[in-house]
Parts: C-alpha cells; sequence; structure tokens
C-alpha cells in the first residue's frame, strides 16, 4: 500500500534538499531530533485549541523553494535602519547571515555571531543549550525551524557585561515563494544587560514564509530588552516563537510591534524559574486589508515573589483579524506574584475583527492578578472636540491612536526606536480620512 | 460679525431649531437665555459644527463665509470658539501638546509660520495664570482627573490661547462654585476686546452679574421669542420662564 503524501510529508521532503552534513554530531541528533518529534506533529485545524482563530492553509497549501547557501547580491538595507539608531546591526537574507552587510564594532563582554559558525565550532553553551527550552515536541514550527534552520544569530554575554550599543537584527526576504527558518539564541550571563532589536522586512519577498525561532537564557540578574519589529509587505507569512527562561532576578522586556503582515503569529513563552523576576510584555498590532495578525503569550510563573506586566494594544482596519491570546500561569510555590495582562483593541472599520481571549490559571493563594480586554471604536466625542480647537480631523484621529497605543510603547527604552514607531503610526494613520 | 438667519435644524427627524434669526457684531456680549430644552446647546452645537445636527433651512454668515459650508476644525481656524458644556476627557492626548497642533495648524491654514516653542511656552504660562490654572493641569492630558471647576477653567485657558473672533460658551456657569465663576468670567471680561464678540448661553442669571451683556435673548422652543438689555435676564430671574412661554403662547 502506497501512503499519500500530505503537505507536511511535502514540505518536509522539500527541505530535505538542504545540507547539513558538515555540522557536528550534537547539530546533527538535534535535526534527527526534530525529524522524529515531527512525525508525531501535525498542521494545526480548527480543531487545534491553541490555534483555534488562525487558520494556517495560506502558509501550508503552497510550494516554497529554499536558498541553499548565502548569496552575495548586493542590498541596500538603508530603508531599513532606525533613523538616528546607533546599533551594530547584523543583516539576515533569506535565512543566512550576511557579515558582508552587517557592522559590528563589539564592546567588551559581548560576542555577535552567526549562528551556524557557533555550530560548526561546537561552541559549548551552543552544544549544551540550543534547542534546550524551545523543544521541538511541543510545536511543529519549532520542530520545522530546529529542523532545517540555516542561520541564525547568536548572541553571548559575559558575566556583568553591560551593552549599551543596542543590537539591530534586520531580517531580510528578498525572494518570492521563499520559505526561511531562522534561529536567534541569546545567552545573558549573570548581571549582564543588552537591549536588542529585531525587525522583520522584505524586499519583494512575495508569498514567502519566515519561520523563525528565538532562544533566550537568562541567568540571575540579567536584563534583556527585546523589541521585535514585524513590517513585511505585500502577501508575507512569518510564524514567530519565542522562548524565555529567566532565573532569579532577572528583567525580561519584550516590545512585539506588528506594522503589518498577512499572517502573522507570534508565540512567546515565557518561563520564569526564579525569584524576583519582571517580565514585562508589551504589543502593538495594527491591523490593515486583510491582514491576520495573532499574538499568543504565555508567562509561566513557577517561583515566588515575580512581577509580569503584559498590554498588547491592537488598531484593526479594513478586513483585517486580531487575535490575541494571553495566559498567565501562577503555579502553587509562586506566592506574591503580581501579574497583571491588559488587551484593548479599537476597530476602525465595521469589517475588522478582533478575537480576544486573556487568561488566568492561579494555584496559589496570596497573589495579585489582573487580566482584562476592551474593544471599541475612536472616541466620535473627543474627535470633535480636538476639531473645533482647530485641529484637523486626520490629526485628531493620529493623536487619538497615539494615545491609544502609548502604554504599549512606554517600555521601549530606546528614544529612536521609539520615535520611528511613533512616526509609522503617524503616516499610517494620518492619511487616512 | 456672524448673521444667522431662519436657521432650522434637526436631529434624528426631531426639528430643535425652529427659525433662528441673530445678528451680533465685534465689541457685543450676547446672552442666550431659555429653560431646558429650549434649543440653546443644540444651537451652540450647530455653530460649532457637529455633525449629527442636520441644518434643513437657513444660513450663517461668519465674516463673510458660509460657516455651515465649513467644517468643524476649519470654523475654529476662522475664529469660532465654542466653550463645551461638558468638556471631554481625553486621556493620552497632553493638553499643551494638542493646543499647539491647533495653534500650529490654524497659522499654517492662515499661511503663517509655526509658533516658536518659546513663545508657546510664554503664551502658555500667561493664559493659565488668567484662569488660575496650575501649569501642571495645563500639560496633563486634556481634562483627565480634573474637577468639574478645572474643566472649566481649562475651556477658558484654550479660548485665551486660541483668541477666538467669536467665543460660545454653552453653560459654562453649570457646576461652578463662585469662587470658579468669578475666575471664568474674570477671564472672559479680560478677554473681550472691541474686535471680538462673544455668546454666553446660560439657564441662570447669575453668571450675568459677572460677564455683563449688551443683549439678552430669550431662546423658547427653538426660536428667540423675546430680546433685550441686560435687564431682561433680571426680570427673568425674578419671574421665571413660566412668565415668557405664557407671553408666547399670547403671541
Amino acid at each position: 500500500m502506497i501512503k499519500e503524501l500530505t503537505k507536511k510529508d511535502m514540505l518536509i521532503e522539500s527541505l530535505n534538499e538542504l545540507d547539513f552534513s558538515n555540522e557536528p554530531q550534537f547539530a546533527l541528533d538535534l535535526r534527527a531530533n526534530a525529524k522524529s518529534a515531527l512525525e508525531n506533529l501535525e498542521f494545526p485545524t480548527s480543531k487545534t485549541e491553541y490555534w483555534k482563530y488562525t487558520r494556517i492553509g495560506k502558509i501550508i497549501n503552497r510550494t516554497y523553494g529554499i536558498q541553499h547557501e548565502p548569496s552575495n547580491s548586493n542590498i541596500d538595507i538603508s530603508s531599513y535602519l532606525i533613523p538616528e539608531l546607533d546599533a551594530n546591526i547584523i543583516v539576515l537574507v533569506n535565512g543566512f547571515y550576511r557579515e558582508d552587510l552587517s557592522k559590528i564594532e563589539t564592546e567588551n563582554g559581548i560576542k555577535i555571531s552567526s549562528l551556524k559558525s557557533v555550530i560548526s565550532q561546537s561552541d559549548s553553551f551552543i552544544k549544551d543549550h540550543l534547542g534546550e527550552i524551545a523543544k521541538v515536541e511541543n510545536e511543529l514550527f519549532i520542530a520545522l525551524n530546529t529542523l532545517c534552520f540555516t542561520d541564525g544569530v547568536y548572541i553571548d554575554l559575559d558575566k556583568n557585561a553591560v551593552i549599551e550599543k543596542p543590537i539591530h537584527i534586520i531580517n531580510i526576504t528578498n525572494s518570492n515563494n521563499l520559505i526561511s527558518n531562522t534561529r536567534t539564541i541569546v545567552k545573558a550571563h549573570d548581571n549582564s544587560s543588552v537591549k536588542i532589536l529585531e525587525s522583520f522586512v522584505n524586499l519583494q519577498g512575495n508569498e514567502s514564509f519566515t519561520n523563525n525561532v528565538s532562544e533566550i537564557f537568562m541567568n540571575p540578574n540579567s536584563q534583556v530588552e527585546y523589541n521585535k519589529i514585524q513590517n513585511k509587505e505585500g502577501e508575507s507569512y512569518q510564524i514567530s516563537t519565542e522562548q524565555v527562561y529567566q532565573r532569579k532576578d532577572s528583567n525580561f522586556t519584550i516590545n512585539t510591534i506588528t506594522l503589518q503582515g498577512t499572517l502573522v503569529r507570534n508565540n512567546l513563552n515565557i518561563e520564569v524559574q526564579g525569584e524576583g523576576c519582571e517580565t514585562n510584555l508589551n504589543g502593538i498590532y495594527l491591523g490593515k486589508d486583510k491582514n491576520h495578525i495573532d499574538n499568543h503569550t504565555i508567562v509561566d510563573h513557577i517561583k515566588p515573589n515575580c512581577n509580569s506586566n503584559e498590554v498588547y494594544k491592537g488598531v484593526l482596519d479594513d478586513n483585517s483579524v486580531g487575535v490575541f491570546n494571553g495566559k498567565v500561569f501562577v503555579r502553587p510555590d509562586a506566592q506574591k506574584t503580581n501579574a497583571y495582562q491588559q488587551n484593548n483593541n479599537i476597530l476602525l472599520n465595521d469589517n475588522a475583527v478582533i478575537n480576544s481571549k486573556p487568561e488566568l490559571e492561579i494555584y496559589a493563594n496570596d497573589v495579585k492578578c489582573s487580566h482584562g480586554s476592551t474593544t471599541g471604536q475612536l472616541d466620535k466625542e473627543a474627535i470633535f472636540y480636538l476639531q473645533a480647537r482647530g485641529v484637523s480631523k486626520k490629526t485628531a484621529t493620529n493623536m487619538m491612536i497615539n494615545a491609544f497605543v502609548k502604554d504599549a510603547t512606554d517600555n521601549i527604552s530606546i528614544p529612536a526606536l521609539k520615535n520611528y514607531i511613533d512616526t509609522k503610526i503617524d503616516t499610517r494613520f494620518g492619511n487616512k480620512n | 460679525m456672524l448673521s444667522i438667519k431662519n436657521l432650522h435644524a434637526n436631529i434624528e427627524g426631531k426639528e430643535i431649531l425652529k427659525g433662528i434669526n441673530l445678528e451680533i457684531k465685534a465689541g457685543e456680549i450676547h446672552a442666550i437665555m431659555g429653560p431646558n430644552g429650549s434649543g440653546k446647546s443644540t444651537f451652540a452645537a450647530v455653530l460649532a459644527g457637529r455633525e449629527e445636527y442636520e441644518i434643513t433651512e437657513g444660513s450663517v454668515d461668519f465674516e463673510g463665509n458660509d460657516l455651515l459650508d465649513l467644517n468643524p476644525e476649519d470654523r475654529a481656524r476662522e475664529g469660532l470658539f465654542l466653550a463645551f458644556q461638558y468638556p471631554i476627557e481625553i486621556p493620552g492626548v497632553s493638553n499643551v501638546n494638542f493646543l499647539k497642533t491647533a495653534i500650529n495648524e490654524t497659522r499654517a491654514y492662515k499661511n503663517k509660520d509655526a509658533i516658536t516653542a518659546k513663545d508657546f511656552l510664554a503664551l502658555v504660562k500667561e493664559k493659565s495664570a488668567l484662569v488660575e490654572l496650575d501649569s501642571k493641569l495645563a500639560s496633563r492630558s486634556v481634562n483627565e482627573g480634573f474637577s468639574g471647576g478645572e474643566k472649566k477653567r481649562n475651556e477658558i485657558f484654550q479660548m485665551a490661547m486660541l483668541d477666538p473672533k467669536l467665543a460660545i460658551l454653552d453653560e459654562t456657569d453649570s457646576g461652578l462654585d463662585i469662587d470658579a465663576l468669578r475666575i471664568v468670567a474674570n477671564g472672559v471680561n479680560t478677554l473681550k476686546s472691541p474686535d471680538n464678540a462673544t455668546i454666553v448661553i446660560t439657564h441662570y442669571q447669575r453668571l450675568l452679574d459677572y460677564i455683563i451683556p449688551d443683549f439678552v435673548h430669550v431662546l423658547y422652543n427653538g426660536k428667540i421669542v423675546k430680546t433685550g438689555g441686560k435687564e431682561l435676564a433680571l426680570e427673568l430671574e425674578e419671574k421665571g420662564y413660566d412668565w415668557i412661554k405664557t407671553e408666547n403662547v399670547e403671541l
């Protein structure tokens, strides 16, 4: 009997063309492990609770090409830079680290490398920890990434390294119908501190699919701010997973800014495995046309005396769809947890949709937790008030949207990035009405 | 300055204004009084350009412009100001920042250069002192967490900042204690000049002890049924609105 090939089989089949045979044994084992995990995982359907509001047909009902090795095509990255931002620039194109386009001047205490190169050197941390928290058996897209990520970035912070200069990873797709898988690893040693931004953009790159996974390992008293800017034009698909492991007294902030995207799914999983941790999760998503933007977050409070704050703000226009599912676990030992979660949405159009599901699961009895979700429209009275003072309707609308998203951008500590986001919002909504 | 002829306005099919005629010249203060539901606030809203109202008949000329043809922001830029009866709270929008935008958009509309930051700050300082508005309040989010009196003072502060030709005060006295009333009235009186005009809409005569009108109009059932000098307000206070209602029936 001949078994009919499923879409999953066909996708894996096409990825088999990638040749990793030069990699050291630990990486080969990891990939083999991912492959066997994939056998037990299926593409999610509407019956899969975790994927209930997001159909992935658009992603899986097509065939993709793959790039086998880095190209040396020249790409003008200037339009992807954040104005006024002095940062170390790392450029990934179609899944590959492009040293020639990157611009790194590292300070003491930090190493920024191509993941592929540190794998080939059998770096001891990578050898021991790659794939440790992004577990292949948990999620198909993690397994897929592990099976075939072509390259990525490794950011290695020494003990006590406080890095001033932000690191800007520009993840570019410039080919149509391409699948690319990248992996980012951040190792924040004791008392270290770093600010990272990663922007996902495309240059042409129509109907391409980016599946990226980040693993962020945080040692005691380390601080990581991770800013993720998703701004892929045209028809584009992205599934993105951040897996974070926090040890005691660490402080993790993530700001997820989705400016557009045909289908964007963010899976953010934070394991708070130490006391005295601070976790901030903020998100802004601006849907237009038929964009579908889905943010799934999990904060797992395992130890006592930790705080988490989550604010996600959505502005949805046209026929766009937003999904927010935020889950906070407070485990039995996690006494004195403060966990706050909030999701607010503005629908600018009658055809726009939001599915919002804030969830709390509390197993401890001495905690402060709250969650809430609102959906509404811009306050017409407020817009009229501003107009009655001589402010145009367009500017008034803009002011209102900026005011609405403001508390979700407050945690971006890089002023140039904040200005950049403000400008993006202004140009996006300023030209309406 | 303002010439209103036979103004009719509906909301949701119901006629509220039923033929208002009013002439206002520069330098004048007009009071519009009337019982609840007579159409006072509708009148103010229609002049400011609130879009829920449908103008079915009549015309409004403001300094040579067809006012009804302008959108709300252009009315403001031409020099019309409405002090709201219920100033709205706008969290996240800074009072002074939005005023700066309002001033600069108005200046651009008149082909003038933007105000400098220094001049703007000086203006904020001067005008907030006029209505005794704490400069901290001036820079907070619009009306957020303001008391009733602070909201009304903020309206007059904004009026002072924008320096309108015609200010319409919609029941600015409602809910004010006597001190706040005095401060608000003092602000209005200080801003008065031979070049501008004010419409004071009120239910009570009390405010008119502080802001002395040149004309008092009584609005009843969507029409101005009586016009007189400041003494008319006192007469109304004494006899109550029933007097007008009966007289109106007799007309």
